[in-house]
């Protein structure tokens, strides 16, 4: 018999997070901190949306790029958030989640050998997505020491004649750097100056704290060479309504949508209702799911400093990305072991790439009381160890 | 920072009164004590008035019965409603008053042991009262939310325990 497989997906290696969901879903007590999605529910009235949409038997197709009303919101309210004009007609698809907006993006701007640039530690999907898409991606190593921000010179020096595209994945999951200004206005400019593409992930843009979050896209000459990518998920707690969307040039944005068309056909229509309301009605939300974040995140940064765990005060997404390099263990050696000795559950860093080594991914996506209890659980952890 | 660390504190002791001020210090950027000291000062004011607890009684053995009852009185020259209020809300049965606007004046809330306790209260004590012009019971028969927090289900943590 053939080989009925495909050796560029037999080639791809499975998400390292998979290997330790495995071993926590065997312990009954165990306190997870590795969750990489809200805990909040999705705001009733949203919710309350979904289900009207259904009673009014709204069970059918959309158009393939999406509700015009849906896309419609999208653009006022990127409009209102960035001051970025974007047109709903030509510019706008509505994916299954960002995780679609990443795939059909690269797939409509790669050819074979054509470069990527993925900063990491950063969420697992883009790598594999630039491989079979086709491209070649192309590492950068993020550093603590520049709280985990790209920098101009990490992107001239990785910069080929076959480079096409930047993904730029702030505010960031795994560290929770996010991009200021500043650092996004040397970028835009390097962005220009060799002709290169970006592909902004911003699901996490709604998550910074005090400070504003900034798109590569409000830059001059930007938005003709970027595909931005938002969605509903972490913003309202939506991450099972699977529901994202993609903005960026005519051209590019018609390609997604061929792809789209043929793969997706259209987003989840009851979820792109319910997603109207929350775009509508739902700022309010958005800003007391925020600052419920922003209180535990303070708090684990306090308590890890207390416990004597380096930790750079990360201002977006709902993770904190400690270093254990002084314990004198590697990630993955310290998530096994405080999973087995203390039963709390964190990602190693190595997850995100090999740069992530030295670290831990914690989610702050849960309560307080649970915080605290995790927190004593590893404080008592790494006491043992330092003896 | 005093009248932000103020109303943060609010918001977060809102729902959840067992934070201690380390806790709320970590949580907000602040120190122990200056986290007091503004607590001090939110109780002194009255803005800060109590600590009570949430209990579903429904779910422990002990009878309760509440009863919201709807008041129509006179108010009085000078002093509005306010001295009518107070003479009804100092009952130790009563759980909250409030003024309303609309079709009656005040609302009362009620707890008592039995549905005989709360009717003696009415007909005895608040009826007959010389500024209330009438009453109208009606027994509360299942609580669901309270205070912002439903009392009934309990929603475990459906997530997956790792996800990217």
């Amino acid at each position: 018999m053939k080989d009925p497989l495909s050796k560029t997906i037999v080639g791809i290696e499975p998400s390292g997070i998979r290997k330790f969901f495995d071993i926590v879903s065997e312990m009954k007590d165990a306190i997870s901190l590795g969750v990489g999605e809200p805990d909040f529910d999705t705001p009733w009235h949203i919710r309350e949306e979904g289900i009207y949409s259904l009673e009014k038997g709204r069970t059918f197709y959309t158009s393939n790029a999406g509700l015009k009303e849906l896309k419609v919101e999208i653009c006022k309210y990127l409009n209102r958030r960035l001051g970025v004009q974007y047109d709903y007609n030509h510019e706008t698809i509505v994916t299954i989640g960002g995780s679609e907006a990443i795939d059909i993006s690269l797939r409509a701007m790669l050819d074979p050998g054509d470069e990527v640039l993925i900063p990491q530690p950063c969420y697992v999907s883009y790598l594999p997505c630039v491989t079979l898409a086709g491209g070649k991606p192309v590492i950068i190593e993020l550093k603590v020491e520049n709280q985990f921000k790209l920098t101009k010179e990490q992107l001239l020096a990785a910069i080929t004649d076959k480079t096409k595209v930047l993904i730029l994945p702030f505010p960031n999951n795994p560290t929770g750097a996010i991009m200021e200004y500043d650092d996004l206005k040397e970028i835009a400019k390097v962005v220009e100056e060799k002709d290169i593409f970006v592909i902004t992930d911003e699901i996490y843009s709604e998550l910074t704290y005090g400070k504003k979050h900034v798109s590569i896209a409000e830059f001059p000459g930007m938005k003709e060479r970027t595909i931005l990518i938002n969605g509903f998920s972490k913003s309202y707690a939506m991450t099972g309504w699977r529901l994202g969307y993609a903005v960026g040039p005519r051209n590019i944005i018609e390609q997604m949508v061929k792809i789209h068309q043929y793969a997706i056909m259209c987003a989840p229509t009851t979820s792109q209702y319910a997603a109207v309301e929350a775009l509508r009605n739902g700022d309010s939300d958005v800003e007391t799911m925020r600052n419920a974040y922003d209180m535990r995140r303070k708090y684990l940064i306090n308590a890890l400093h207390e416990m004597g765990l380096e930790c750079f005060e990360p201002y977006g997404a709902f993770y904190v990305f400690p270093c254990i390099k002084s314990l004198g263990m590697t990630s993955d050696e310290f998530a096994t072991k405080l999973l087995k000795e203390e039963k709390v559950a964190v990602v190693p860093g190595t997850a995100f790439g090999n740069c992530g080594e030295g670290f831990l991914r914690i989610s702050y996506a849960y309560s307080i009381e649970n915080l605290k209890i995790a927190m004593e659980r590893i404080e008592r952890f790494v006491t043992k160890i330092k003896k | 920072m005093g009248e932000k660390l103020r109303e943060q504190i609010l918001m977060a002791i809102d729902k959840n009164s067992k934070l201690t001020s380390k806790d709320l210090a970590a949580m907000l950027g602040s120190t122990e004590e200056e986290v007091e000291k503004t607590m001090k000062d939110l109780e002194a004011e009255t803005i800060i008035c109590g600590y009570p607890t949430l209990i579903n009684w429904d779910k422990t053995e002990s009878e309760k019965v509440t009863a919201l009852i709807e008041v129509k009185v006179t108010p009085q020259r000078g002093q509005g409603f306010d001295k009518i209020a107070e003479r009804i809300y100092k009952f130790d049965e009563v759980e909250s008053v409030y003024l309303m606007s609309g079709g009656f004046d005040l609302t009362v809330m009620i707890e008592g042991k039995s549905m005989r306790e709360v009717a003696n209260f009415v007909s005895s004590k608040l009826a007959p009262m010389e500024a209330v012009l009438s009453t109208a019971t009606h027994f509360v028969l299942k609580k669901y939310k309270e205070h912002g927090l439903p009392l009934v289900h309990e929603k475990s943590d459906e997530r997956m325990l790792i996800t990217p």
